[in-house]
C-alpha cells in the first residue's frame, strides 16, 4: 500500500500541491484527474521521489520514503514501474534494447533469458516483430506499448502512468487502458494514473482523486462521480455533452 | 553532483559497455579534427617563426626548437583542448540535455538507476585517458607539420628543423602537457555535462545550454591554464 499523508511542494513562490493526502492499494487502478496546472504530475513525480516534498509523509508498505538512504530509495525504485507522458524511450537504443535495459542492469539473467523475458512482455502488450526497430520508427500508441512493457519487465510492485492515452486515438486509448487494467489485475499491482481522458475515467476508474489547484477536491470511484454534486468535479467531469448525456442516463437508470 | 558521480558503477558490464561507446563517441570520433587541426597549426608556427627569425645571427636550428616547444607546452594541450570543448562540449550537453528534456533521465533515475554515475562517470574516464594520447598524437603531427611546411616552403632545411627539434629535449616539458591535458580533460567532461543535466526547458534551451556549456569550458581551460602554467613552470 501507498500512503500519502498531507504532502506540500511549491516551485518558487507556487504552492503547487497544498497538502494532498490519499491511499493506494494493490489491485486497484487509481486515477488522479484534474485540470492541466492542478498539480498531478507534480503530485506523481513527487510519490516517485522526482520531486521532494517541503511537508508531509509518503510510505511504500509503511516505510517513509523521506527516512530512506538514496540506496533505500534506489532498491525501492527497482520496485517501481512508470509510463512517461512522452514514453520516455531511450531514442537511440532499439525496442529490444529498451525493455531489456532494466534487466540487464539489476539482474544476472543470461542473454537468452533475458530475451525470453523480454519477447514474453512485448507480446504481453501485442508488439511483434518490433524488437529491432527504433522508437522514432514506433506510431505513439506503439511506443506507450513499448514503455507499458519496459515498464513491467521487472515485475514492478507499483506502476505509474502519466497521462497514457495523451496524443492516442480513442480506439488505441481504450487498448492501453485495458492492457493497464490487465496487467494490474494480473499481478496484483498498485496502480497509479494521471488523466485527463474521461473515458479511462468510466473503464478503469477503481478510485478516483480529483486534484485541483493543488488540493484534493474529491475521491470516490467511477459509479460515485455519476452521483457526486461537487460542482468543480462536474464542472470538470462534464463539460462535454456528451459526458452529460451519459450521466443522465446513468441518473435515469439508477433511479429505475 | 561530483559525490554522485564519482559512485560505485552499479553494473560493471553495462558500465563497460558505457565506456566502450563512449571512447567511440569522444576519443575515436575526435582523433581526426585534432590530427588535422595540430599538423596544420605546427605547419603555421613553423613557417611564422621562420619569416620571423631574420637575424643571419641566429641559427636556423631555433626554428625547430621553437616549434617543439610551442606545440608541446601551449598549442598541442591547451589549443587542440578548447577545439574538443566546442566539439565535444557541445555533444555532451546536448545529448544529456535532450534527455533530460525527453524525461529520459527521469526513467533512468525512477528505474532505481543514479543516472549522474552512469551518464556522466564513463565520460570522464573517457576523456581524462584517451586525450593524452590525443594531444600526444597531436605533439608528434605538429612537429610533422613543422617539418613538412619547411619542406614545402623551402623556408629552412630539414637538417636544421631536425636538430632544433632534438635540442634540449625536457621530458618535464611533455609531463606538464600530459598534466594540463588531464586537468583540460576533466573540464571538457564535468561543465558540459553539468550545463545538460540541470538544463530545464525544451530544445531551444537545450541549444542554449550548450553554447553556455563552451563558452565556460573554454573560459575555465584558459584560466586553469594561467594556473597551471604557474604552478608547474615558475
Amino acid at each position: 500500500m501507498i500512503e500519502v499523508k498531507d504532502i506540500h511542494k511549491s516551485f518558487g513562490d507556487a504552492h503547487v500541491l497544498k497538502g494532498i493526502s490519499a491511499t493506494f492499494e494493490a489491485g486497484k487502478t487509481s486515477l488522479i484527474i484534474g485540470q492541466s496546472g492542478s498539480g498531478k504530475t507534480v503530485f506523481i513525480k513527487s510519490l516517485l521521489g522526482l520531486h521532494t516534498p517541503e511537508k508531509g509523509d509518503i510510505c511504500y508498505d509503511g516505510k517513509n520514503y523521506g527516512n530512506m538512504s538514496t540506496d533505500e530509495r534506489r532498491y525501492l525504485r527497482k520496485e517501481i514501474g512508470m509510463v512517461f507522458q512522452g514514453s520516455a524511450l531511450f531514442d537511440s537504443s532499439t525496442v529490444e534494447e529498451n525493455v531489456m535495459f532494466p534487466l540487464k542492469m539489476f539482474t544476472n539473467q543470461s542473454k537468452s533469458e533475458m530475451l525470453e523475458r523480454v519477447n514474453f512482455v512485448l507480446n504481453r502488450v501485442d508488439l511483434v516483430d518490433a524488437n529491432n526497430k527504433y522508437p522514432s520508427e514506433l506510431s505513439g500508441g506503439m511506443q506507450k506499448r513499448v514503455a507499458i512493457a519496459r515498464a513491467i519487465v521487472m515485475k514492478p510492485k507499483y506502476l505509474f502512468c502519466d497521462e497514457p492515452n495523451s496524443g492516442l486515438d480513442p480506439r488505441t486509448a481504450i487498448l492501453i487502458d485495458n492492457l493497464i487494467q490487465e496487467i494490474t489485475d494480473e499481478y496484483n499491482i498498485i496502480t497509479v494514473i494521471n488523466t485527463h481522458d474521461m473515458n479511462s475515467v468510466m473503464e478503469i476508474g477503481e478510485k478516483i482523486i480529483f486534484l485541483q489547484h493543488g488540493i484534493k477536491e474529491w475521491e470516490g470511484t467511477s459509479n460515485d462521480i455519476f452521483k457526486t454534486d461537487n460542482k468543480a468535479v462536474t464542472d470538470f467531469v462534464y463539460s462535454s455533452n456528451l459526458f452529460k448525456k451519459v450521466r443522465q442516463a446513468y441518473l435515469m437508470e439508477d433511479k429505475k | 553532483m561530483l559525490k554522485q558521480v564519482f559512485k560505485r558503477p552499479q553494473k560493471g558490464k553495462i558500465f563497460r559497455d558505457s565506456l566502450v561507446r563512449e571512447l567511440d563517441d569522444l576519443g575515436n570520433k575526435s582523433l581526426g579534427i585534432s590530427a588535422f587541426i595540430a599538423f596544420f597549426v605546427g605547419g603555421v608556427v613553423a613557417i611564422q617563426t621562420a619569416l620571423n627569425v631574420d637575424n643571419p645571427m641566429i641559427p636556423k636550428y631555433l626554428i625547430g626548437f621553437a616549434t617543439k616547444r610551442s606545440i608541446i607546452l601551449e598549442f598541442a594541450p591547451t589549443f587542440i583542448s578548447i577545439i574538443l570543448a566546442g566539439k565535444v562540449g557541445s555533444f555532451i550537453t546536448s545529448s544529456i540535455g535532450t534527455m533530460r528534456v525527453t524525461e529520459q533521465i527521469d526513467a533512468l533515475e525512477v528505474m532505481g538507476i543514479n543516472s549522474l554515475n552512469y551518464l556522466v562517470l564513463p565520460k570522464i574516464i573517457t576523456t581524462i585517458f584517451f586525450y593524452p594520447f590525443i594531444i600526444s598524437i597531436a605533439i608528434f603531427l605538429g612537429i610533422f607539420g613543422g617539418w613538412v611546411a619547411g619542406e614545402l616552403t623551402g623556408l629552412f632545411s630539414s637538417t636544421d628543423y631536425i636538430d632544433g627539434i632534438q635540442l634540449e629535449f625536457k621530458s618535464f616539458f611533455y609531463v606538464y602537457a600530459m598534466i594540463k591535458t588531464m586537468v583540460f580533460a576533466f573540464v571538457i567532461a564535468t561543465i558540459p555535462a553539468y550545463h545538460g543535466y540541470y538544463v530545464k526547458g525544451g530544445s531551444l534551451e537545450v541549444g542554449r545550454s550548450s553554447t553556455r556549456a563552451v563558452v565556460w569550458t573554454s573560459v575555465t581551460i584558459i584560466v586553469l591554464n594561467y594556473f597551471l602554467t604557474q604552478m608547474l613552470l615558475s
